[in-house]
């Protein structure tokens, strides 16, 4: 089957069970019948699946996620399409310096940032509430709506739009009915990425939610650092299992190697 | 006496069979090109003679000896490949030198050998390039060069010449066979280029969905194609359907007006090839009507309509009056131009 | 072009970017330029925050040997991650591209696919089976013979890399695949013809070419170990602080926010020197492989 040598094999099973091994163990962990930590040996029960309904917090928490990804990545594609489109058409002095500023959350410190939108809103009255998470979830979402959209507007045939124009249509039409359509599947997977990440930050996040606002990572690390039980474990299993189907349908919709890409070279 | 020795090789991936029934013998010294179109089994050919691919059925003999059973590491092949394989962190004279460090060679030998086949490629002082600071046609030198240091008993070339542009490519064409001239390594070039072919080798294999469709030197090929694909696949060529009449006496060969005494050991329907420079325009013979004329500066091409379909001519440009498009005119050609097959479809 | 072609085109990128670079200035780089100067604030247990310029934090992250050991611990723990996932993640990388189609992507998307999966679910995983001395690591690793003793994990450093290895893992493994994926697919056979043996052909020919590939792994591997938060907080526990776990204690439970900014500060400045100083190096050192 390939070019590999046993020794590269061996070494590649282990590093894979390795790589899979933690996230198995929460999951089969979810399933124990029992009341305390342990691999279900004695049979999978779905106990600690239905406890997480006597935590509201969590249910809360996972809707506050969830408003809070599905919002952010809205608004920064919002802002981050035409930016796109801007740098991907037209070669203008400072080009390159927005394009820096554009990505640089990603080379900021997650707790570099949390500290600053903390200090940042508390100075505006905003302090813990939901619009604050919003906008801070915005910035660090933007570099990955912005990579993809500019993905799909560079790798766009410019003479479609050419062509348009020559047709007569200009402005928001050729927009809407040329441009848009033709950068969607970039877009739509900039904003699937971009979901991804809001849903899974907790180190900006941990500074700036305040009870009420709490995001599923927030309360799971702050119900973690009392105790560990299968309960967060069962809540950590749905987290995975969301994640995977998203991670499917975004493979149908767009190619997982190329989402995967996007998010792959951060420090450049 | 045969140097290389393909007997009978065959190549399958999986269940598609991607050369078939290979067999070949090559003289020490001498250039042979493999001719075929894209994805006829050309590189999985030289692939096996290289090593890096098994061949699924045959043997491969140098000098006798079993090629196969040799690790490619230890073949002593020279390859240039398409898109050169250079390594890119290395300079050119580290890129050259590689191959006789890995022989052991001596640090003051192999900066004397690196040198001289820098210096026989035409790259004297560019020893320290790297090769990402070269332009196509050095990078393909330094291919050349660090092949041909290491002395191999084979050159394997892997349509070396396909990424220069066309100037260049011509260039190349003479430069690499006055080089093949001077080492007198013995050479298989692989190129779907009949123009490359041609003025490169001294033997063509012309090879079509994994099979060899003829061996022969370039004239003959081209003079005397021994299928419908060679005869398209080099150059532009007139197929007409004729017969052979046998009723006669002497049995004459048939096709539409046009008639002559018939070549010895055919009967029935057969192919008339014939190239289109070798037509002429002449009182009796083949009835065609012309459609197009087209000048080309040295020559006129005609596209004609003919009683046995479809004909091109093309005719040098002396200077002479030529028939107009809408002539009625007769094509004919001498019995050696022709090149007579049996016809397989009748 | 016309004259208001030109002046559309020479306008047109300021008008499509003005939103989102409003955004930035408004609510990134005026918060970051905050917390610069809240570095300089003073604090008081009572008093609060006084926005007074004074050098005191400065001068206390500066003399008081715990800064010092803290910021010591967070680089060593980051630099051990990266040395980790480089020695892994790169051979992963060349055997995952030596393998033949369907395998490659499938195990790609394995070894991959956890970038996606939330960080603290992955972190527990560790947690989980490191759990106390009879974690499955040392029962695994006892009844293997390995070790005599069970090794302990939680609220260790030992943990605390592990874990963010595994974290950081699929970084390495794309940034070295990236790097694979631009050699030429004949190198090696070009290598091999000339007589170069497997070993010879890893060392001299392969290894070269992907050091990019692995200096820019590790570049994004060692910023983000360095301000890693979720992994050393759950594995490493209260007592085993990094930058971000300390700076995250003086905010919200000390509440010395001027110094958490600080400290911060100082992280960021760290960071962005060592990731824009290596950058420099790698292109200047490896200019004729990336060109
Ligand atoms: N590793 C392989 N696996 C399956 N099929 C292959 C492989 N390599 C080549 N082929 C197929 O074999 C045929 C011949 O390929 P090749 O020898 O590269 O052609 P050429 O060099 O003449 O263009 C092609 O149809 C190609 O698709
Ligand atoms: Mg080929």
């Amino acid at each position: 089957m390939s070019r590999n040598g046993p020794l590269a094999l061996i070494f590649h099973t282990v590093f894979v069970i390795v790589m899979v091994a933690p996230i198995l163990v929460v999951c089969l962990v979810a399933f124990t019948p029992e009341g305390y930590l342990s691999l279900p040996t004695n049979g999978f029960s779905l106990r600690w699946f239905r406890t997480i309904a006597n935590y509201p917090e969590f249910i809360h928490a996972f809707w506050v996620s969830l408003g809070l990804g599905a919002l952010s990545s809205l608004v920064a594609l919002l802002f981050a399409v035409p930016a796109a489109l801007a740098i991907a058409r037209y070669r203008f002095r400072g080009r390159d310096v927005l394009a820096a500023l554009f990505l640089s959350p990603l080379m900021i410190p997650h707790v570099v940032l949390g500290i600053a939108f903390l200090r940042f809103f508390t100075s505006a009255g905003l302090g813990g509430s939901f619009a604050a998470l919003i906008v801070a979830h915005v910035i660090i979402v933007f570099p990955f709506a912005l990579r993809l959209t500019l993905a799909a507007a560079t790798g766009m045939d410019r003479t479609v739009e050419m062509a348009a124009v020559s047709l007569g249509a200009g402005g928001w039409t050729l927009f809407r009915r040329v441009t848009l359509p033709l950068i969607l599947p970039g877009v739509i997977s900039g904003w699937a990425l971009a979901f991804i990440q809001s849903f899974d930050d907790l180190t900006m996040t941990v500074f700036l939610a305040a009870p009420g606002t709490e995001t599923l990572p927030v309360r799971m690390f702050l119900y973690i650092q009392d105790n560990i039980d299968p309960l967060v474990t069962s809540v950590s299993a749905c987290v995975i299992a969301i994640t995977m189907a998203a991670l499917i349908l975004l493979d149908r919709f767009y190619g997982l190697d190329r989402v995967l890409a996007g998010k792959g070279d951060t420090g450049r | 006496m045969a140097y290389l020795e393909l007997d009978r090789v065959a190549k399958q991936f999986g269940t598609q069979t991607v050369v078939d029934d290979f067999s070949l013998s090559v003289g020490k010294g001498e250039f042979i090109s493999f001719l075929g179109p894209s994805g006829c089994g050309k590189t999985t050919t030289l692939q096996m003679i290289a090593g890096f691919l098994d061949p699924t059925r045959g043997a491969i003999r140098l000098e006798g000896k079993d090629l196969t059973a040799i690790h490619p590491a230890k073949r002593g092949l020279g390859i240039v490949f398409q898109s050169y394989a250079l390594f890119p962190h290395m300079t050119a004279a580290e890129n050259v030198a590689f191959g006789l460090e890995m022989r052991g060679v001596p640090r003051n030998e192999r900066a004397e050998r690196v040198r001289a086949a820098l210096a026989m490629v035409g790259l004297a002082g560019y020893e320290d390039r790297h090769p990402r600071r070269m332009s196509g046609g050095q990078q393909q030198r330094v291919a050349l060069a660090r092949a041909l240091v290491i002395k191999p008993s084979v050159l394997l070339l892997d349509e070396p010449l396909s990424n220069l542009d066309a100037k260049l490519r011509e260039e190349m064409q003479i430069e690499l066979r006055q080089i093949q001239r001077t080492v007198g390594t013995t050479t298989i070039l692989v190129t779907h280029d009949q123009n490359e072919a041609m003025s490169l080798s001294d033997r063509i294999v012309v090879m079509s969905q994994g099979k060899i469709e003829q061996i022969g030197t370039p004239q003959q090929t081209y003079e005397k194609p021994a299928s419908a694909f060679v005869s398209q696949f080099l150059g532009k060529t007139n197929d007409f359907a004729g017969t052979i009449d046998r009723t006669v006496a002497p049995t004459q060969l048939v096709a539409g007006s046009w008639r002559a005494p018939a070549p010895a050991g055919l009967g029935g329907p057969v192919t008339v090839s014939v190239r289109p420079e070798r037509i002429g325009f002449g009182d009796t013979g083949l009835g065609a009507k012309i459609i197009t004329r087209i000048f080309q500066g040295n020559h006129w091409l005609f596209q004609c309509d003919s009683e046995c379909g479809p004909a091109i001519v093309i005719r040098q440009n002396d200077g002479k009056a030529q028939p107009a498009e809408g002539d009625a005119v007769r094509l004919t050609w001498r019995a050696e131009d022709m090149s007579v097959r049996a016809r397989a479809d009748a | 072009m016309s004259m208001a072609a030109e002046e559309r085109s020479l306008r047109a990128p300021w008008v499509l970017t003005a939103p989102a670079l409003m955004l930035f200035v408004g609510v990134l780089l005026i918060p970051l330029a905050m917390t610069v100067m809240l570095s300089f604030h003073d604090w008081g247990q009572y008093k609060g925050i006084e926005p007074v310029f004074i050098l005191k934090n400065w001068h206390e992250i500066a003399t008081d040997p715990y800064y010092a050991e803290m910021f010591w611990r967070t680089f060593r723990i980051a630099i051990l991650t990266t040395l980790l996932t480089a020695l892994l993640g790169a051979p992963e990388a060349y055997i995952l591209n030596r393998m033949s189609g369907r395998w490659k992507s499938f195990f790609l998307l394995v070894i991959l696919g956890p970038l996606l999966i939330s960080v603290v679910a992955r972190t527990l995983g560790w947690a989980l089976l490191f759990g106390g001395n009879n974690g499955l690591v040392n029962k695994l690793l006892m009844s293997l013979g390995l070790i005599g003793s069970p090794i302990p994990f939680m609220f260790t450093e030992t943990g605390v890399v592990i874990a963010l290895a595994h974290v950081m893992m699929p970084f390495m493994v794309l940034s070295v695949w990236a790097a694979l994926q631009r050699l030429d697919p004949q190198i090696e056979n070009a290598a091999m013809s000339l007589g170069a043996g497997p070993a010879t052909i890893i060392r001299r020919i392969i290894m070269p070419q992907i050091m990019p590939g692995v200096l820019s792994g590790a570049i994004i591997v060692f910023s983000l170990s360095a301000s890693a938060f979720a992994t050393p907080a759950i594995i490493g526990g209260r007592r085993l602080k990094v930058a971000a776990t300390l700076a995250y204690d003086e905010f919200l439970n000390t509440l010395n926010w001027p110094l958490g900014a600080a400290v911060a500060t100082l992280l960021l400045v760290a960071l962005v020197l060592i990731v824009v100083g290596s950058n420099a190096l790698i292109e200047r050192r490896y200019a004729e492989v990336f060109r």
